[in-house]
């Protein structure tokens, strides 16, 4: 067991997401950086992703109760196990009683930490997932509170030891360009609006967070004055009447009645989340086609990074 | 000329599906009917599906399949004959204890419409509603269509608080807030059924293609049904 003993400002119990509730009214949730996750969990020996820990500004604190194995990826921080500063993207070995801290991140905005055998927490609706405007998944539906306790789901054997080379750990840019999927609406959009869309940088307001980043910029005007409230995918690029475009995520309202330019790659949207407010988004559109490209090549590119972890000697 | 139903890429793993321009009672039966199909000609590449007014949309997995696949099973299903039992779900009575304290917009409306506050009541439970989408938050059906004499715009300001059973009109959708959150629609009366229980099977008490009654109950029976006026004290601003 960890028991927490400083949340920090927003740390979240999640698993990959909590699908086909749709129909209740429930989102998506999940870790807003899908590849950190899964290498997190990866290099602690979880190859089915488990319930895993997503940091989002820093300085959480948890106390351990028994041996694990654990390991933090995404945004970069400083992590130390009692005082003694610890590498990321890599396994650790921690001992009962020992503290591990992260301070609060040098870029980007949102770190995980995976334990092996993941932590033991009663699925709501079948996901882990908090998610905090629900009220649901985690513990009680809410964020890490000091003295909570998380139980460490059983272990097999001891894991091994890995890290990823240091080649292949991203960087977090506080400026970059998001792809773009024509979709929904897109037709609805002249091609004034769309020119301004593509030709203008916008810079994510303070109105940013894990259900929708709301960008400031060149206003993007619509003539769709109402329509009917539809699904709404990941990474939905809704312009309200003030032609400010917002983009939605992984905890976004199931169903929405703006209109909508299309969806950003979901690759992209996770790049967007690890933005803090001022950073510089510009779109560039891309085919269905393209996309899907783009999302195999990741596929396999992570695929024979998990295969070729580095092993690393005790 | 649009042709529907009409298929159009959401996102990079997302069809939505239009399957008529507008909404209405038969459009929510076509689309009641349409999920079960989806759900058994998808089978384990569908990852969600979200059915609302005039349309559903559909996530696949697409690291399985691609979009062209995708369409073609979209476009299966639409072809399917589609199964015709319980097409009009199931009836659902909700009980409303409609008051000007219960329900603060009750005035404004009546006056809006040139009726009196009774009348607004009357109107509101005297017909059937369909729950057209469920959606913004865990259990938030929207029903429809509200008599045109008693619909009314969102407030100009939402409120920061509006309690757990409120019942409540926007335009000529109406609905019952799920849990106390912030809210624009116009308050008419509490409703004591609980919407959205995380806890219990069935998790609500309607599902999109149900219909659905308002009937008045008093101040009494509504607390004899659980409902809670603690929510009152101080008034609803």
């Amino acid at each position: 067991m960890f028991v927490v003993t400083k949340p920090g400002m927003m740390s979240l119990l999640t698993d990959a997401g909590r699908f086909g509730q749709a129909g209740l009214g429930l989102t998506q949730g999940g870790p807003v950086d899908p590849f950190a996750f899964e290498l997190a969990n990866h290099l602690v020996g979880n190859e089915v992703p488990t319930t895993t820990l997503e940091v989002t500004l820093g300085g959480l604190q948890l106390e351990v109760r028994q041996d694990a194995l654990i390991s933090v990826t995404g945004a970069p921080l400083p992590l130390t196990i009692d005082g003694q500063g610890q590498p990321l993207w890599q396994s650790i070995r921690v001992k009962a009683g020992s503290l591990i801290d992260l301070g609060m991140q040098t870029a980007g905005l949102r770190t995980y930490l995976a334990v092996q055998g993941g932590f033991d927490i009663t699925p709501a609706f079948g996901s882990t997932s908090t998610v905090l405007r629900e009220g649901i998944g985690g513990l009680e539906g809410s964020k890490l509170k000091a003295g909570d306790k998380l139980p460490v789901g059983s272990v097999a054997a001891q894991g091994r030891l890995r890290k990823l080379p240091a080649s292949a750990i991203p960087d977090y840019p506080q400026e970059l360009t998001a792809h773009l999927i024509p979709a929904y609406q897109y037709e609805a959009f002249s091609a004034t609006s769309r020119a301004i869309f593509f030709s203008s940088t916008y810079q994510v307001s303070n109105q940013a967070d894990r259900m929708g980043y709301r960008l400031q910029g060149a206003s993007v005007p619509c003539s769709i004055s109402s329509m009917l409230s539809e699904g709404i995918a990941l990474g939905a690029v809704q312009v309200p009447a003030d032609g400010q475009p917002i983009v939605l995520l992984n905890d976004r309202q199931t169903i929405g009645g703006y209109p909508k330019l299309g969806s950003v790659l979901s690759l992209d949207c996770a790049r967007l989340g690890q933005c803090r407010p001022g950073a510089q988004i510009q779109f560039e559109l891309i085919s269905l086609e393209q996309a899907h490209n783009l999302l195999m090549l990741h596929h396999a590119r992570q695929q024979r990074m998990l295969t070729n972890l580095e092993e690393l000697d005790e | 000329m649009n042709h529907y139903p009409m298929i159009q890429t959401a996102g990079e793993n997302c069809l939505i599906v239009y399957v008529a321009e507008q909404s209405g009672p038969d459009v929510a039966n076509r689309i009641a009917a349409l999920l079960p199909t989806l759900r058994e000609v998808f089978g384990r590449y569908l990852v969600d599906v979200t059915p609302s007014y005039n349309s559903v949309l559909i996530q696949y997995d697409c690291l399985q399949i691609d979009h062209f696949q995708a369409n073609a099973l979209l476009r299966q299903a639409l072809n399917q004959p589609q199964q015709s039992t319980n097409l009009a779900g199931k009836l659902v009575e909700l009980p409303v204890f409609y008051s000007e304290q219960s329900g603060p917009d009750l005035s404004a409306l009546a006056q809006r419409a040139g009726l009196s506050v009774q009348e607004v009541i009357d109107i509101h439970q005297a017909q059937e509603y369909r729950v057209y989408a469920i959606g913004f938050a865990p259990g938030f059906a929207y029903l429809g269509e509200v008599d045109a004499r008693i619909a009314a715009p969102r407030l100009a300001t939402p409120r920061k608080r509006v309690p757990k059973g409120a019942v409540a009109i926007a335009d000529r959708q109406t609905a019952v807030y799920p849990a106390m959150s912030p809210g624009g629609w116009n308050l008419v009366g509490l409703c004591p059924t609980p919407m959205f229980n995380p806890h219990s099977e069935p998790h609500m008490p309607v599902q999109v293609g149900d219909r659905v009654r308002f009937v008045a109950i008093s101040q009494a029976e509504f607390v004899d049904l659980g409902g809670d006026l603690s929510q009152l004290a101080g008034g609803i601003s």
